[in-house]
């Protein structure tokens, strides 16, 4: 929590104001009961009207005078606390994207998401409330004890029993049922995921006739829930009536008492009911700082967990080459566009090397196909030309230059990815493509929709460029999804086009012409296609065959065909028919 | 009105749930009713021992022993009753919750696939899980609150008439104040929180989106410009909580503030009565107390509405899905397919996910018994409809699919589902052991078995290397497997039962070709004997079916095999596959 203060300094004045005019209604709340035993004990003995009334009128400026004071309070403390979680969410936010690819491999982006969202409204409440009620709760029962001190001091000391006894018993059934609750809510987690399960998994279950024994194990487990809710209720349950007898029984003692002091004409008729107001006061704030205190252990919860994303910072360094020094020391004429100069990569926490001495050369404007099986290494070894990961040996260079030396957003500016997975945003679908380049013009994107074999869907869409995506995409099928991000990353016209699997969804023909107007591009462009499929990459000027982590080859595919065992296997297992008439 | 008609129905569908209770609910609202009378009590008996007290000398010992006496017993009472009473609405609550959710899940098993492909998941589970907790924490607390309110209300306006006319008189009028004040603020609130909350939405929705793809986000060095959007919404929910928070706090001040003012009100005309003898001080302490008390249930009332409210609706959406259509349930007298040939014949089938949009139309198939069925066709073209078909996750409009010559909706769905192995494109893990997803469709399975079936698979040699081997337990939706490796369970699902049919969507499409070979090989000795539907983007794994099924748009528009399909002139199935061969 300590390191995450530094948010509320802004609105240091505000909440410095917030717990002070909070006291301050406080303290009028605890000045009524004396002015009732004044009326009692002056007014009514005395058949003083006048003042009755100026005592009534005490009464009511201290409400009007209470209430303002709270309003205040409040005011500040939404402001405090409100300003405080803006803050930190901005910052968290920020942070979030300063991480690199391992970093985010590693927290996970759900994780990202709830701390983002419910954890930082939870920490806002908790301020909210810790500005309010923190100092004004202890403040009314310690003060109710000290009035009471003013009264009579042997009348006090029952207050003195009174309230360690209800603490004890108000915070004992709390501590005592705080890790039940957890215990409910793990069970609640599981009934929860097992309904999740079945509706994802509603075909798998109903082919498998799993039906019977998925109902039985929910109910197995919904019954476990409700035996804990149960026994976390019998212990809760008795929270108030114990409390009650404590502060009844204090009341009886407190009258008995009261009798005999003023029996013997130590207090006054009027002060034993003071004392009996005190008394009820007491509850009602022991029970409030209870509940304040089962809210501020969630929120100081979430605060360490955001300070956990806080303490992750991003474990890429960023170089010092911006744009214009690359152009200066490049002067735009390199030859060798990427290379890979015996790379390897072990990925965080992933123990082996996923890519084990990874060398080789590619020139600017040619195409190079990378081709291998499931887990073969084949988007480990593109993910390192925009630095998303760093190699663990070896360097990678792109234009003569190591990527660890380009400020990162000067290299990434250089390379169009299109990755596996189509991920487009919601927005207009020109919206989506400028994020490839802010500053493309019209025709550049009507371009880019022509070579990835877009135009023709998005010509039937309703306002061409200006449909809807909807959010994840989901109004577009996988395969026009795919084209778009492809649109996307040619908009950019990058030195280097990176095709990452991203034309599974394509059917052959599409993925074919896409192909040839990649090609026909005609500028200086690199183009890395990584793909499965032979028939993708077989065109390719240069082919590099990966397996398990290693390059297995290079060549063209003649080359290969004739002396890479790795690539035969690929090619005749997908055209069989070659293989039939060698 | 429609509305309020619609509210009576949820409430005598909850009453129903509540009534297997029947007796817990009738002690909880007697000793309710109690423990309220006797706490109201305390205040009198308090008033009256001041009473005791008049000052040095004057103090009734006897008078208050007596009194002190009473207290003791109706306070030790009082906590019993208490105690009993929540105890009983928990188990209540706690009982018609499990209840509830049994039978949600209950349903679930037998809703239509339609349903459940047609909702949100997320959606579903918020209704099983929210909303049940919703509505009987809302609902059983809301009435006792209310019962309890009400009760505390009437009693403590006897107790004071008993009392003081007068001084009673200016309690009733005063209180409304905070049931008015605590109104206004409310709906003065309203459309500062709605603003709050749509705000807080949209970041959400921003957050979800960004985070979720930040790789995308970081691939096109869009950090500045996201980080922009983020800072606009986020300054302008930060306008919309101070706004929110701040007048939505107001409530508790202002009726705090109402409540002052009963009590000076109270004090001050209380003590003129004091001084001309209408009431005793004792008793002003008792009204004074009650003043306090008094008000205290009309703001619980004001919350509770509003909480019954979100409760009844949250029990409306539940008992909705709870009541939803469940799939045609089987006849008493439907065939057990038993050890069937695999004969399968489509006869006029007509068949589309929504009226408006026709899909298969006037369909044909017969497939003998061993033959092998392929599916093609672009990206999207409704594949998958054959076989949810074939499975009966949807019935067809019209026309009929047999087994064997036994229509299938003649027969139970287990003996149906039972004859199908199922290898879906989607592939789905539960969490638990490598070994509890393996055996599936065969709880009963030999290790020995399990081992053959993964070794057939070519899972075997993953699995031994997995930390715990067959043990290992994975996370929902496979964690930490890649997807090829998922892909290879699935399949070693099917290879532990090998039912007499089957069908394969996709099923190679993570798995590098090599391996695919391997598989394919598997499937192989697998495929022969058993009639077998299989649907794939690679042309290659489908050559050699005996019959070539071409989608499009969800229709099947051509039928055949290989060679009769490629040496049709200008037909869809030769264009897709010569396209492989055309340029690079």
């Amino acid at each position: 929590m300590k390191s995450l203060l530094k948010y509320i300094k802004d609105y240091k004045k505000e909440s410095i104001l917030a717990p002070l005019f909070k006291m301050l209604e406080a303290s009028f709340e605890l000045m009524v009961p004396l002015v009732m035993a004044a009326i009692i004990d002056n007014g009514i003995a005395y058949s003083d009207t006048p003042y009755i009334f100026r005592m009534g009128a005490v009464l009511v400026l201290l409400a009007a005078v209470g209430l303002a004071s709270s309003v205040t309070a409040q005011y500040f403390s939404a402001k405090a606390a409100v300003g405080f979680a803006t803050k930190l969410r901005n910052a968290l936010f920020s942070h979030i994207q300063g991480l690199s690819y391992t970093e985010l491999d590693t927290i996970g982006t759900s994780t990202l998401i709830t701390r983002m969202t419910s954890d930082v409204n939870q920490i806002q409440n908790g301020v909210n409330l810790t500005l309010r009620l923190l100092l004004r709760s202890p403040f009314i029962v310690f003060g109710a004890m000290v009035m009471a001190f003013t009264v009579d001091v042997k009348a006090a000391l029952i207050f003195v029993v009174t309230i360690p006894l209800l603490a004890i018993v108000v915070f004992g059934i709390m501590l005592a049922s705080m890790p039940l609750y957890k215990k409910v809510q793990a069970a609640l987690d599981k009934i929860l995921g097992r309904t999740r399960e079945n509706l994802a998994g509603a075909r798998v279950i109903r082919a498998f006739c799993n039906e019977g024994s998925e109902t039985s194990a929910f109910e197995q487990e919904n019954e476990l829930l409700l035996n804990t809710q149960v026994f976390v209720g019998k212990i809760s349950a008795a929270m108030n009536p114990v409390t009650y007898i404590i502060i009844n029984i204090a009341l009886v003692i407190l009258l008995w008492t009261g009798a005999v002091r003023v029996d013997n004409g130590i207090i006054t008729q009027g002060a034993v009911v003071a004392l009996v107001n005190y008394m009820s006061q007491i509850l009602v704030e022991l029970v409030k700082m209870a509940n304040l205190i089962i809210q501020l252990t969630k929120a100081l919860a979430c605060a360490k967990r955001v300070e956990g994303i806080f303490g992750i910072t991003s474990s890429m360094e960023n170089g010092a080459f911006d744009r214009e020094d690359i152009e200066n020391i490049n002067g735009g004429d390199e030859k060798a566009a990427i290379v890979f100069d015996h790379v390897s990569l072990t990925y965080s926490g992933g123990g082996d090397e996923s890519l084990t001495d990874i060398d080789f050369v590619v020139k600017k404007g040619e195409t190079v196909g990378i081709i291998g099986g499931t887990g073969s290494g084949k988007t480990s070894v593109v993910n390192l030309i925009p630095r998303f990961y760093d190699a663990t040996k070896g360097c990678v260079l792109v234009d003569g230059m190591k990527v660890r030396d380009y400020d990162i957003a000067a290299l990434r500016e250089k390379i169009g990815v299109v990755p596996q997975k189509a991920v487009l945003f919601k927005g207009t679908i020109r919206e989506n493509l400028l994020w490839g380049n802010e500053h493309a013009s019209e025709q550049d994107i009507e371009d880019a929709l022509r070579i990835s074999q877009a135009k023709e869907f998005v010509d039937t869409k309703e306002g061409r460029l200006d449909f809807m995506i909807a959010q994840g995409g989901k109004n577009l099928s996988g395969g026009q999804k795919q084209r778009l991000t492809i649109a996307r990353a040619i908009v950019r016209k990058p030195d280097i086009l990176i095709l990452d699997d991203s034309a599974s969804a394509l059917d052959f023909a599409t993925d074919a012409k896409l192909r040839a107007a990649v090609k026909g591009m005609g500028n200086d462009m690199t183009v890395i296609i990584v793909s499965q499929r032979a028939a993708s990459i077989m065109y390719a000027d240069k082919i590099v065959v990966m397996d398990d982590g290693a390059v297995a080859g290079i060549g063209t595919h003649e080359q290969l065909l004739a002396d890479n065992v790795t690539y035969q296997e690929i090619y005749y297992s997908q055209f069989p028919d070659k293989k039939a008439r060698r | 009105m429609k509305d309020r008609s619609s509210n009576r129905d949820i409430l005598k569908k909850v009453l129903r749930h509540i009534g297997k209770y029947k007796i817990f609910l009738f002690i909880s609202i007697v000793l309710a009713a109690v423990s309220v009378i006797l706490t109201l009590y305390i205040p009198i008996l308090t008033g009256q021992a001041v009473d005791c007290i008049i000052g040095p000398g004057a103090v009734d010992f006897d008078g208050i022993l007596d009194i002190l006496k009473k207290m003791a017993v109706i306070i030790v009472l009082t906590a019993v009753v208490q105690w009993v009473m929540n105890t009983c609405n928990n188990k209540i609550a706690y009982q018609v919750v499990r209840d509830v959710r049994d039978e949600a899940f209950h349903k679930l098993q037998i809703l239509p696939l339609k349903y459940i492909d047609g909702h949100s998941h997320g959606d579903i589970v918020s209704r099983v899980i929210a909303d049940v907790d919703q509505f009987s924490d809302g609902l059983l607390m809301g009435f006792t609150q209310l019962f309890t309110g009400v009760v505390t209300i009437i009693g403590t306006l006897v107790f004071m008439f008993s009392i003081n006319v007068s001084t009673t008189v200016v309690v009733v009028i005063l209180t409304p104040l905070s049931f008015f004040i605590a109104g206004f603020i409310a709906k003065r609130t309203f459309s500062m929180s709605k603003l709050q909350s749509e705000t807080r939405g949209e970041q959400t929705a921003l957050i979800d989106e960004m985070i979720g793809n930040e790789k995308v986000v970081k691939a096109f060095g869009h950090e500045p410009q996201v980080m922009e959007q983020f800072r606009e919404i986020n300054d302008r929910l930060q306008k919309a909580s101070v706004k929110a928070i701040f007048f939505s706090s107001l409530t508790n001040p202002c009726t705090r503030f109402v409540n002052s003012l009963v009590y000076a009100g109270v004090g001050i005309l209380g003590a003129f009565l004091a001084i001309r003898g209408y009431i005793s001080v004792g008793q002003l302490t008792s009204f004074l107390s009650y003043a306090n008390q008094y008000t205290k249930p009309f703001n619980e009332i004001s919350g509770v509405v509003t909480e019954l409210q979100t409760a009844l609706a949250c029990a409306g959406r539940v008992f909705e899905f709870i009541e939803e259509e469940p799939q045609i349930p089987e006849t008493d007298n439907a065939a057990v397919l038993q050890a069937p040939k695999g004969n399968i014949t489509m006869r006029n089938v007509n068949f589309s996910y929504n009226p408006d949009q026709k899909l298969i139309q006037d369909f044909n198939l017969e497939v003998r018994s061993g033959q092998r069925v392929a599916i093609v066709g672009p990206t999207g073209c409704g594949k998958t409809t054959v076989i949810n078909l074939l499975m009966r996750f949807y019935d067809v409009n019209s026309g009929s699919i047999q087994v064997d010559g036994i229509d299938i909706r003649d027969m139970t769905r287990k003996s149906l589902r039972e004859s199908f192995g199922m290898v879906l494109q989607e592939t789905w893990l539960h969490a638990g052991t490598i070994r509890e997803n393996i055996v599936m469709g065969k709880p009963d399975a030999t290790d020995d078995e399990v081992i053959a079936a993964a070794k057939a698979a070519h899972a075997h040699s993953f699995i031994k290397r997995l930390p715990m081997g067959y043990d290992t337990v994975i996370t929902e939706d496979g964690g930490s497997l890649s997807q090829g490796q998922k892909q290879l369970l699935c399949i070693t699902r099917v290879m532990l039962c090998l039912p007499p049919m089957l069908i394969l969507d996709e099923a190679t499409s993570s798995i590098d070709t090599r391996t695919e070979i391997k598989i394919s090989q598997a499937f192989h000795t697998m495929m022969k004997g058993r009639t077998s539907f299989i649907v794939a983007h690679r042309l290659s794994t489908i050559r050699e079916a005996d019959i070539i099924l071409v989608m499009k748009d969800g229709n099947i528009i051509e039928q055949g095999n290989h060679e009769t399909l490629l040496n049709k002139e200008g037909g869809f199935y030769a264009k897709l596959y010569n396209a492989q061969f055309e340029l690079g």
